[in-house]
């Protein structure tokens, strides 16, 4: 009887879930969803409280304590701009938890003596497999996205030979397991390589690859779910698991279709992507064009139509707010300010997006990489703020480029273009910038949070 | 046994083409967002941590399951605040606005 109002609960938990991801299509809608998504979860949970393997409560109690304490600041206190590395490591505590649930099943089945059904080995198998690459593969992400560990890329020779090696022999470990479910060493060092995949798999990634990565991760912290759905025959887990690795798997397709790489590229290629970091001169040499506050200031006070576009460097010098101010003063002159948003600016699917969200610049002001593109040609002034690579012409023009073929904001169709930046290096392709050599951009070097501000003051005075 | 495993594989079937379906429909602005969302929603796998937690079989389990629900319970809490907050944050230009009650955040998370 119990056992069918849990089951019950997770019938309609799933169902709200469901609701929740559909009303995620529409903005204002949104937000109503995910409140109904939080009342699933808590009726899943209180009904799972009623399970029949359940006997004692107090760990149980201290877990969830500790949790919900840990959880609060990771929901509250952490800010926009840190959101990536946020996301990366709530994987890394997803793929935990899947991880020792799996090993903790796994022992109990071992232990008890009883002998362990194959396809349960074989669940369990696979969720620590994804379990425990995701685990490490989020942690070093997150260390990169928080400047713990460096972003750059971090290679040695045979790097890719011996991750192909590790994935196999933990492969070949996950098929033994199966064919002799009580050999506890061999699932021992199907969990420790799954680790050590994890970490060799994120190292070589760099910087401005990371939204292919977070998301691949969230794809596998997914499927490590689904497998503990099957391991323990709960349809909750593989309902939602599914969703989950979907997600990630939708979303790392549609960055690596933004950075224009294949789909194996996506799987294989995104960690070896260090090669790209070859230099490759631009065929058009030439001065920038330095410019003042002053001169920039004037021209976007008597602009008409103005375009934003920010990138990763918004994010860094966490300048998003002066970025709006600027826009709200250049709109109280009269002029229509936008705002252009590449799929992979920043790091992680969406990020620009949240960063002037939190600003407060209203979404209908936020405009896809595909519709702004047309209104570039009669933009007076479009403004460059920390982007580089996603405004590249040569992916348009260069064949020798490598980034040629990725999609671009077409900023150098507007009639003149500020580009604001730190200083004269390149961008994380290691690829030199035509559009910055160009007759019609003006450069105004300097810290973008204090340029904005400046142009912000001026514009004010004009 | 292996019926169970069936139907499971059914579930698993149809689930990844609804989650397809919506996810595909899902707009660029809100997709952190949905990596918040599905992060909080995976935080379900407490269902798995709470029975393993609970179960009295060892010491080993016991321990693990109870880090484990740790673990979920920090995406669940996390998770679903913080994906709240970041919705709360997009808003229509003025005019448009019809601006609902703000103060429904703390009905954000019961869990």
């Amino acid at each position: 009887m119990t056992e069918i109002v849990i089951q019950l609960a997770y019938l309609f938990a799933a169902f709200l879930f469901i609701t929740a991801l559909r009303a995620l299509g529409r903005p204002d809608s949104a937000r109503r969803g995910m409140q109904l998504a939080a009342l699933g979860m808590a009726v899943a949970v209180a009904a799972t409280l009623f399970h029949a393997r359940i006997v004692s409560y107090e760990w149980i109690a201290v877990g969830a304590a500790v949790g919900a304490v840990a959880g609060y600041p990771l929901g509250m206190w952490v800010p926009m701009t840190a959101m990536p590395q946020r996301i990366a490591l709530s994987h890394a505590f997803g793929a935990l938890a899947a991880t020792l649930v799996g090993v903790g099943e796994y022992a109990n089945g071992f232990l008890s003596g009883a002998t362990l059904a194959r396809t349960t080995v074989a669940a369990l198998g696979l969720e620590v497999l994804f379990g425990g690459v995701t685990v490490t593969g989020s942690l070093i992400a997150f260390g990169k996205l928080q400047g713990i560990l460096p972003g750059r890329p971090l290679i040695f020779r045979g790097q890719n030979a011996l991750n192909i090696v590790l994935l196999a022999v933990s492969c070949c470990c996950l098929v033994w397991v199966i064919v002799y479910p009580s050999h506890v060493q061999v699932f021992s060092a199907m969990v420790t390589l799954a680790v050590l995949v994890g970490v060799l798999f994120v190292l070589p990634v760099g910087g401005a690859d990371m939204p292919v990565v977070v998301s691949l991760l969230n794809s596998y912290a997914g499927l490590a779910a689904v497998a503990t759905g099957f391991a323990i025959d709960n349809n909750i887990l593989i309902i939602v698991g599914a969703l989950d690795g979907l997600s990630g798997f939708i979303l790392a397709i549609a960055m690596s279709k933004a950075m224009n790489r294949s789909f194996t590229n996506v799987l294989f290629g995104a960690f070896g992507s260090a090669d790209t970091n070859m230099a490759v001169t631009a065929a058009a040499g030439g001065e920038m064009t330095p410019t003042t506050v002053e001169d920039a200031a004037l021209r976007l006070a008597y602009a008409e139509r103005v375009i934003m576009v920010p990138g990763y460097g918004l994010a860094v010098s966490q300048a998003q707010h002066q970025m709006r101010e600027l826009g709200d003063l250049i709109e109280k002159r009269g002029g229509d300010v936008r705002y252009a948003i590449h799929p992979v600016a920043g790091r992680m699917p969406g990020h620009m997006n949240v960063l002037l969200a939190e600003a407060g610049v209203p979404y209908d002001k936020l405009i896809d990489m595909d519709e702004i593109n047309e209104r570039f040609v009669e933009t007076d002034v479009a403004v460059v703020v920390g982007a580089n690579d996603v405004i590249n012409p040569a992916a348009r023009t260069n064949p020798a480029s490598p980034i040629f073929g990725m999609p671009i904001l077409q900023v150098d169709d507007a009639k003149s273009v500020l580009v604001l930046k730190r200083g004269k290096g390149r961008g994380f392709s290691g690829v030199e910038n035509d559009l910055f050599v160009d007759p019609k951009t003006s450069m105004l070097f300097g810290d973008a949070r204090q340029s904005l501000l400046e142009l912000g003051l001026q514009v004010k005075e004009a | 046994m292996l019926t169970t495993t069936i139907i499971q594989l059914f579930v698993f079937m149809l689930a990844a083409f609804v989650g397809v379906q919506t996810i595909n429909r899902i707009p660029p602005l809100l997709h952190t967002p949905l990596m918040a969302a599905t992060n909080a929603i995976s935080g379900i796998s407490l269902v798995a941590s709470l029975v393993l937690a609970g179960g009295g079989e060892g010491l080993l389990a016991t321990v693990l399951g109870a880090t484990a629900v740790g673990c979920a319970m920090a995406n669940v809490v996390g998770g679903f605040l913080i994906t709240d907050r970041m919705l709360s944050m997009f808003k229509r230009t003025k005019t448009a606005v019809v601006d609902k009650a703000e103060d429904d955040t703390s009905s954000a998370v019961k869990s």
